[in-house]
């Protein structure tokens, strides 16, 4: 026990028919963003630094849900949001509604360090982005192709979906007239693809992060807000813990998710994996989602009540594991 | 067993040296309010029906909501109900008369849980709600007020006193309009059905865009099968403590009953002078605790026992 410990996700739920060379390219993102938090653990950064370095580099590469690669609101345009955590001092910071800031997660990082407040949104957010220098890109750099493509298929079903990670070229093998028994948000889990991106670190000394960054749902309504930058929700550490959760956000919100983890474990005294395992099984109702999670006596742990969760975890004892399936 | 009710203005800094005609119209606003919410109650209404106390204009959050560093108001809140969880939020409202009853559209009418700004707004004008002009919404003593924080370069909760100079612009108290900031309301119905509903201006001399711990979920909002909570006070403590989802976890998860759950939450997770809360539980009982100064509150039993308070009791 002890020791440094970190876990990273890029979404729950998961198309079991997701071809192998899109699961290889989800590995490999995620072995590399695992070993980034592992050099900057073994180098004594802080556990706050390494959630936000981390969750930088998920948020910069298009594979998953959040920065570049975000989904689409129903205007075609990307709003992103993001929070982080420290659970020293649970100091915490959020924001929501980005439009041009390259790395939301350090926009955060920023409210909680720089601001007298701990969330921001809109333009209000945009605006405090400009007076503190962060890399501003256009809108334009969020979108892919791919994303566009998801965003024409939802409008046609017109429904609200998570992204769609398969590329277009495979759509024919998965039509929505076929009746698939896996389904997440009411849709097939073949058009659905969650991947939110976070990142729970514990450090050397015992002290806990957290972190979450998304483009949210795809067709979304303009100004919808979700799980991951709403503290208690898809993102909280404090002394003991740190989660980061995804999967359906009105679902994670109902079940104050993130928070509800360390609460059994303050309050009912029970351990880390034991907590996650309880709150997937009893938080949820039928709602779908997964979460990471470390502890300040440097365990990790994730559940996830929905088919597949990328995810990966490293301790400091040398354990190291990437998966996507049960 | 029975219904209860519980109403609050805001927590903080409320000076005992309050003149009357700051407080009186305050506390007749509570009073009128706790009236609708029990008759109601008797009536076996619905509780979230109780929450619309916004229509009565002596208790809007809305109109006499604090404003931010730009001189504007941006308006958010929250409803949740405690059988299903459902829930509904709003931030950065600009226009919208009655921000709970948009929160409850978003509960409603939508796949979603929380809107903000021109999304929300845009949704108000969908729905057909009631919208006016930002002016309506600043109230002379706000802009002093702003003005005074402005000076001391600080962001205050909306409670702390203008300077003794501003006295002479309490003339601006249009029709029983009261300059109230954070309200919230939590019920409880002889069936145990529990809702908790929250809104507010937010903090004096905010930043633009900056959100509370009102539409937050589990902050300063929450209900379930235990309970139904509303917190008021510093935004950024009651976040970080998950204050309203402690009081239930506290509860469910510890045993505790409301009012040891409730205090512990106020006298232990948050620092003095920053939260206060009401809450009821499933069997009727109500709890009002608060770390500051003092709270605008009131709350009713089926028992008979009602009160309307401002600072502690004995």
């Amino acid at each position: 026990m002890g020791g440094w410990a970190i876990a990273v996700h890029g979404g729950a739920g998961v198309d079991p028919n997701l071809p192998p060379e899109r699961q290889d390219q989800a590995k490999q993102l995620l072995t590399r963003c695992l070993n980034l938090g592992i050099s900057a653990l073994r180098s004594s950064l802080p556990a706050v630094d390494v959630v936000e370095l981390v969750v930088r580099e998920l948020e910069t590469d298009p594979f998953f849900n959040s920065g570049r690669g975000s989904a689409l609101t129903e205007k075609g345009t990307v709003e992103m949001e993001a929070s982080i955590m420290d659970g020293c001092g649970r100091r915490c910071g959020a924001v929501s509604g980005i439009t041009t800031v390259k790395n939301p997660v350090s926009l955060a990082r920023l409210v909680m360090d720089k601001s007298p407040h701990s969330y921001l949104a809109f333009s209000g957010a945009q605006e405090f982005a400009k007076q503190q220098g962060v890399e501003m890109v256009d809108n334009e750099y969020f979108i892919t192709e791919d994303n566009k493509g998801m965003l024409k298929l939802a409008k046609e079903a017109n429904t609200i979906m998570f992204d769609y990670r398969i590329p277009a070229v495979g759509l024919e093998t998965c039509s929505f007239a076929v009746e698939s028994p896996l389904q997440m948000n009411g849709l097939p889990i073949s058009v659905y693809a969650p991947e939110t991106v976070g990142c729970v670190v514990v450090d050397g000394q015992g002290r806990c992060a957290a972190a979450t960054s998304t483009g949210g749902l795809m067709n979304k309504m303009t100004g919808r807000i979700g799980d991951s930058p709403m503290i208690g929700a898809g993102t909280y550490a404090c002394n003991l813990c740190g989660i980061s959760c995804t999967g359906e956000g009105e679902a994670i919100i109902r079940g104050t998710l993130a928070r509800d983890v360390a609460a059994v474990m303050e309050y009912k005294g029970l351990g880390l994996q034991e907590a996650v395992d309880f709150v997937i099984k009893e938080r949820l109702d039928e709602g779908k989602a997964g979460l990471i999670a470390v502890s300040n006596n440097g365990e990790v742990a994730y559940g996830f009540n929905c088919v597949g969760m990328f995810r990966g975890c490293a301790t400091e004892d040398g354990f190291m594991e990437v998966g996507i399936w049960e | 067993m029975g219904w209860a009710i519980a109403l609050h203005g805001g927590a903080g800094e409320i000076p005992p040296t309050l003149p009357p005609e700051r407080r009186q119209p305050r506390e007749a606003a509570l009073r009128h309010c706790l009236e609708i919410g029990i008759s109601a109650l008797k009536a076996d209404q619905h509780p979230l029906d109780v929450r619309e106390l916004e229509n009565n204009p002596n208790f809007n959050a809305g109109r006499g909501s604090v404003l931010t560093s730009n001189g504007t108001v941006e308006m958010e809140a929250c409803i949740m109900d405690g059988n299903t969880k459902k829930c509904g939020a709003v931030s950065g409202l600009t226009t919208v008369v009655n921000a709970i009853s948009l929160a409850r559209l978003v509960m409603e009418k939508t796949p979603h849980i929380y809107l903000g700004f021109d999304g929300a707004e845009a949704f108000a004008r969908e729905q057909g709600v009631e919208t006016i002009e930002t002016s309506h919404f600043i109230t002379l003593e706000n802009v002093d007020r702003l003005k005074q924080a402005k000076e001391a370069n600080r962001v205050q909760i909306d409670y702390t006193p203008p300077f003794q100079k501003e006295v002479k612009e309490e003339t601006d108290i249009r029709g029983g309009d009261s300059q109230i900031g954070t309200v919230g309301c939590v019920a409880v119905d002889c069936h145990g059905n529990l809702a908790t509903a929250t809104s507010t201006g937010g903090l004096v001399n905010k930043m633009v865009g900056r959100i509370g711990d009102t539409p937050i979920i589990g902050a300063g909002t929450y209900a379930n099968s235990f309970c139904a909570v509303s917190a008021t006070g510093k935004g950024e403590s009651i976040i970080r403590a998950t204050v309203a989802r402690d009081v239930a976890a506290l509860m469910e998860y510890k045993g505790l009953s409301l009012k040891d759950a409730a205090a512990y939450t106020i006298e232990e997770c948050t620092p003095r002078g920053t939260a206060g809360l009401i809450a009821v539980s499933a069997t009727g009982e109500v709890t009002m605790p608060f770390n500051t100064t003092g709270m605008f509150r009131a709350c009713a039993t089926e028992d008979g026992h009602t009160e309307v308070a401002i600072w502690p009791s004995a």
